[in-house]
C-alpha cells in the first residue's frame, strides 16, 4: 500500500546566476514498511527532493515549480503551512546528516527531545520527559535517566546521531526521511548506525527513505533503489535489480566507481627506506586538567609509533576519527611540535632542526589535504597557487616558471584555459587536482596524503585516486596515505598501518592484511565495511561481478 | 570559573597602570593649570596652595604619592571644590549617571533586540530595510542633534514631557533616556540581526522546523540565546560607554551627574578629579567587560562545561 506517492516535483533555485533546476520533474513512491534509497552524488538534487516535501529548503532561492506529494491522500506541497507543521516531525520524521551541528547547542537533549510530544502530543513535561527516556534507552544510549539533562556537546558524533534519530521516532512517525545519517561518522559507528536504523524500522514497520551518495551502504539496507542524477531520477528498481542488472550507463558508471579489489599492479619499490619514525610520540596539553592537575598526563595524540616507508612505496595508514592519523601525519612534517622520538627523513632526524635546515627539505616532502574547499586560498588563482613553491624553492625562474606551471597542469588533467581562474570557479575534483598539482609542483620524493578523496564524490574519487596512482608512478613519488575507508586504502596501498587510540596496532601487507587480520581492532574495522556482496538476503550477486 | 575570573582581574592592573600614567602626563602637558586665573594672584598664595596640593614636588613624586593613594583607594582633593575629594564628587555624581545609564540601556536593548530579530527573520525585504536604514540614521544622528530634537518635538511643540531636570517633574527621565540610548539601541539591532541571521542558517534550526515546532518557537526558544551572544558581549563595553558617555546628555538635560564634573574638570585643570574620574571610568570598563565575558560563558553550555571543570 502506497504512503508517500510523489508527482512529477520539480524544485527550482532562482539565483542572481540563473535558474538551477535542483530537481527537474521526478517521481517516487514509498509503500508503507518499505525502505526507499535515493542515491546520488552531490548535486543530483536527493536531500533538495526531499527537504522540498517538508517546506523545509529556504524559500527564496527555492521554489516548488510543479508536482504533487501525496502523503495518506493529502498533498504536501499543497497544503497550508500550518497544516504542514503539524505533519512535520509528527507524522514525517527526519534525521540529517551532520550530528555535529544538527543539535541546538545551547539547550539540554532532552528539552530537545521532548518537543514533538510537546507540539504534536499534547502531553505535559513529566510524561513527556518518561517517554523520552524510554526512547533514549531504545537507540542504545547508556544511563538515559542521566544523560537527558546533558547538553550535545557532552555526546560523541554516533551518540548525537542516535539521539537525533530518537528525536525524529519519539513521535511514532509513519515515515522516516534519513538524509546521509552516517556520512559524517567512522565507519564502525556506520554500522551500529545503520543496524540501529534498521532495527527500529523492522520494529515499527515504517517506511523509510534512505538517501545516500553510498551504494554499499545502500545495498544493506534498502528494498528499492532510485538513482539520481542532475535532478532526475534515471533509474528505479529492486535493489537486486540495480546492483546486478543496471539499466543505464550513469548506475554502471556509479557501481564501477567503488573501489574494490586491491591495487591493479604492485610496483618494484626497492629495500631502501626513505622515511623511518622511531618510538614517534606527539602530545597535546590537557587544558581539561586545569590550573593544579596540570602535571596529569597529557593527551597522546600519537604514541610511541615506529615504522619505515621504503622508496616508491605507498603507505595506507587508516583508523578512525580521533585514532592520531591526521597528528602523526602532521607530525612526521613538523606541522605539530614533536614530544619524543625522531623522524628520519632519508637520513636526516627533522625532530628538532632548525628553521634554516628544514626549509630546504620541506621541497622534497608535500602534503594534499582533505578539504580543497578550504585548504586552497580564494585569493590565488591556479597560476599563483603552482608557481608560488616553484619560485619559493627557486624550482623556477620567472621567464620559465608559466610553461613549468603549465606542464603541471597537464599533469594533474586540468585544462591549461583554466590558469587564471580562482578556486571557486572549479569543482571539488578540480580542486583536489590543484591541490595535489601544488604539493608535486616542487617534485618532492614524501607525499603525506590526508583524506585526500574523503570529500569527494565517488566517481570523483576514483578518477583522483587513479591520477595519484599515475603521478606516484611517473615520478617515482613515495606516500603516506591516511584515509579512514579501507576500500580506499585497499585500493592504493602496498602496505596497510593500522592506528587506534594513538598507537600503531598492526602493520602488513594490504592483502595480507584484508585476508587475514592479526589485531582484534583491525577485525572490527573490517567487518564494519559496508560492502555490496556481504548482505546475502537482499544481495545474491557474487561478489566477483562487480570487478 | 574562579581561576578564569581571578586572572582576568590581575590582566587589568598593567592596563589601569597605562591608563593612570598617560592620563597624569597627559593632564600635566596641557598648558595652564588649577590656579592659573586671568587675575593676578600673589605669588605667595601660588606658593601655599601648590605646596598643599603637593605642587611643588617633582613629577616623579607627586606621581609616586598619587599611585600610593590610589592603592589606598584615594582619589586625592578637589583642586577646584576646596574641601571636598574626588571620592565625594564621585560619589555623589555616580548615582544619578549609573541611573540614566540604565534607563538608556533598557531603551536601547529592547528597542535594538526586537529590531534586530524582526529585521533577520525577513533578510532583504522592506521589513529588514526599515529598521535597519532606522538604526543606520540612529548610528549617524549624534545625542547633541538627536537631544534638542526630542526636547524640541516632545517638549515644545506636543509639551507631553518635560524637558529638564532629573526626578524633580514626572518623566523627565524619559527624553535623556531615549536621548542615550538610540545611538546603543541602533548598533544592538546591527548586531542582534547579524547573529540571528546566523543562527538562523544553522542546521539545529532547521532540525526544530523538522521537528514541527511553531515558528515562535524556533525562533524565541532555539535561535534567539545563541543570536544574542555578539549582543551579550557587547553589553559590557556599551553600559561603561554610557556612563563615561553621560556627559553629552547631562549637559543638554541639566541633569547633575558625573558626566558634567568631568568636562567641567578638564577645563579647570582639576588635576585629581580628572585623573580620578578617568581611572574610575577605566576601572569600570574593565570590570563591565568582565561581567559581559562571564555572562557570555554562562550562556553556551559548551564553555560553561568547560570552565567549571578547570575550577
Amino acid at each position: 500500500m502506497t504512503l508517500l506517492s510523489v508527482e512529477n516535483l520539480a524544485v527550482h533555485f532562482h539565483t542572481r546566476a540563473g535558474q538551477m533546476r535542483a530537481v527537474d520533474g521526478i517521481s517516487f513512491s514509498v509503500d508503507h514498511g518499505e525502505i526507499l534509497a535515493i542515491v546520488g552524488e552531490s548535486g543530483s538534487g536527493k536531500s533538495v527532493a526531499c527537504y522540498s516535501l517538508l517546506n523545509l529548503i529556504p524559500q527564496p532561492p527555492g521554489k516548488i515549480e510543479s508536482g504533487t506529494a501525496l502523503f495518506e491522500g493529502r498533498d504536501l506541497l499543497s497544503m497550508q503551512p500550518d497544516t504542514l507543521r503539524r505533519i512535520r516531525g509528527n507524522e514525517i520524521g527526519i534525521i540529517f546528516q551532520d550530528p555535529m551541528t544538527s543539535l541546538n547547542p545551547y539547550l539540554t537533549v532532552g528539552e530537545q527531545l521532548i518537543e514533538p510530544l510537546l507540539y504534536h502530543r499534547n502531553l505535559n513535561r513529566q510524561q513527556a520527559l518518561k517517554r523520552a527516556v524510554t526512547m533514549l534507552d531504545e537507540v542504545g544510549i547508556a544511563d538515559p535517566e542521566t544523560r537527558i539533562h546533558s547538553y550535545p556537546h557532552e555526546f560523541s558524533g554516533g551518540m548525537r546521531q542516535r539521539v537525533m534519530i530518537a528525536m525524529a521516532m519519539i513521535a511514532e512517525p509513519k515515515l522516516l526521511i534519513c538524509d546521509e545519517p552516517t556520512t559524517a561518522l567512522d565507519v564502525t559507528i556506520q554500522a551500529q548506525i545503520l543496524s540501529l536504523i534498521k532495527a527500529l524500522q523492522k520494529r515499527r514497520n515504517i517506511a523509510v527513505i534512505f538517501i545516500s551518495h553510498d551504494l554499499a551502504v545502500v545495498a544493506g539496507l534498502a528494498d528499492r533503489v532510485a538513482v539520481m542524477k542532475e535532478g532526475r531520477i534515471v533509474e528505479t528498481g529492486p535493489v537486486n535489480d540495480i546492483f546486478q542488472n543496471p539499466h543505464s550507463d550513469y548506475t554502471r558508471t556509479l557501481l564501477a566507481s567503488i573501489p574494490s579489489g586491491s591495487k591493479p599492479n604492485l610496483p618494484q619499490f626497492c629495500e631502501q627506506p626513505l622515511l623511518v619514525l622511531d618510538r614517534l610520540t606527539t602530545c597535546f596539553p590537557n587544558n581539561s586538567g586545569g590550573w593544579l592537575s596540570r602535571q596529569k598526563a597529557d593527551k597522546k595524540a600519537v604514541n610511541e609509533v615506529s615504522l619505515t616507508i621504503q622508496r616508491g612505496e605507498i603507505l595506507g595508514l587508516v583508523g578512525e576519527s580521533g585514532s592520531g592519523k591526521s597528528t602523526l601525519g602532521r607530525s612526521i612534517l613538523q606541522l605539530v611540535p614533536v614530544t619524543r622520538g625522531s623522524v628520519i627523513f632519508d637520513g636526516i632526524d627533522l625532530v628538532g632542526l632548525r628553521q634554516k635546515r628544514m626549509t630546504p627539505l620541506r621541497r622534497r616532502m608535500q602534503m594534499i589535504f582533505q578539504d580543497p574547499y578550504a585548504s586552497l586560498n580564494p585569493r590565488m588563482t591556479v597560476f599563483d597557487c603552482l608557481a608560488e613553491p616553484l619560485l619559493y624553492h627557486g624550482l623556477a625562474t620567472r621567464r620559465t616558471v608559466t610553461a613549468q606551471v603549465l606542464a603541471l597542469m597537464d599533469d594533474v588533467g586540468l585544462a591549461r584555459a583554466a590558469i587564471r581562474k580562482y578556486p571557486h570557479e572549479f569543482s571539488g575534483g578540480q580542486r583536489q587536482r590543484i591541490a595535489i598539482g601544488r604539493a608535486i609542483a616542487t617534485k618532492p620524493e614524501l607525499i603525506i596524503a590526508d583524506e585526500p578523496v574523503s570529500a569527494l564524490d565517488v566517481t570523483i574519487q576514483a578518477q583522483i585516486l587513479a591520477l595519484i596512482l599515475a603521478l606516484v608512478e611517473k615520478h617515482n613519488l613515495t606516500m603516506l596515505f591516511i584515509s579512514h575507508d579501507l576500500s580506499v586504502v585497499r585500493y592504493i596501498a602496498d602496505r596497510i598501518a593500522v592506528m587506534h587510540r594513538g598507537e600503531l596496532v598492526e602493520m602488513a601487507g594490504t592483502e595480507t592484511l584484508f585476508a587475514n587480520p592479526g589485531h582484534d581492532y583491525s577485525r572490527k574495522l573490517l567487518s564494519a565495511i559496508p560492502a555490496l556482496s556481504t548482505n546475502p538476503a537482499r544481495s545474491t550477486r557474487p561478489p566477483t561481478e562487480l570487478a | 570559573m574562579l581561576r578564569f575570573i581571578l586572572s582576568r582581574l590581575l590582566q587589568a592592573i598593567p592596563v589601569l597602570l597605562v591608563v593612570i600614567t598617560a592620563t597624569f602626563l597627559l593632564v600635566r602637558c596641557a598648558p595652564g593649570g588649577p590656579f592659573s586665573a586671568e587675575k593676578a594672584v600673589p605669588p605667595e598664595v601660588v606658593r601655599a596652595l601648590e605646596a598643599q596640593y603637593r605642587l611643588d614636588q617633582p613629577i616623579w613624586q607627586q606621581y609616586l604619592s598619587y599611585l600610593g593613594d590610589l592603592a589606598r583607594g584615594e582619589f586625592g582633593p578637589s583642586f577646584r571644590y576646596p574641601g571636598r575629594t574626588v571620592n565625594e564628587l564621585i560619589a555623589g555624581g555616580l548615582p544619578i549617571t549609573a541611573e540614566l545609564a540604565f534607563y538608556a540601556m533598557l531603551v536601547a536593548i529592547l528597542i535594538g533586540v526586537c529590531a534586530g530579530v524582526i529585521a533577520a527573520l525577513r533578510p532583504n525585504t522592506p521589513q529588514d530595510y526599515l529598521p535597519m536604514s532606522a538604526a543606520m540614521l540612529g548610528i549617524c544622528m549624534p545625542s547633541f542633534l538627536m537631544g534638542p530634537l526630542l526636547v524640541l518635538v516632545f517638549g515644545i511643540w506636543l509639551e507631553w514631557l518635560p524637558v529638564s531636570g532629573w526626578g524633580e517633574l514626572a518623566g523627565d527621565k524619559i527624553l535623556p533616556a531615549i536621548t542615550l540610548g538610540t545611538g546603543y539601541a541602533a548598533y544592538i539591532a546591527r548586531l542582534s540581526r547579524g547573529g540571528m541571521l546566523e543562527v538562523m542558517s544553522q542546521d539545529y534550526i532547521r532540525t526544530a522546523r523538522a521537528k514541527g515546532l511553531p515558528e515562535r518557537v524556533v525562533v524565541l526558544k532555539h535561535a534567539l540565546r545563541g543570536g544574542l551572544i555578539p549582543v551579550v558581549a557587547f553589553l559590557g563595553p556599551a553600559f561603561a560607554g554610557l556612563l563615561s558617555g553621560s556627559f553629552v546628555v547631562e549637559t543638554i538635560f541639566q541633569i547633575p551627574g558625573l558626566g558634567r564634573f568631568y568636562v567641567q574638570a578638564a577645563f579647570n585643570r582639576d588635576y585629581t578629579m580628572i585623573l580620578g574620574t578617568t581611572v574610575f571610568f577605566a576601572t569600570l570598563i574593565v570590570l563591565f567587560n568582565l561581567l559581559a565575558d562571564i555572562i557570555a560563558v554562562w550562556i553556551n553550555p559548551k564553555m560553561r562545561h568547560q570552565l567549571s571543570r578547570s575550577r
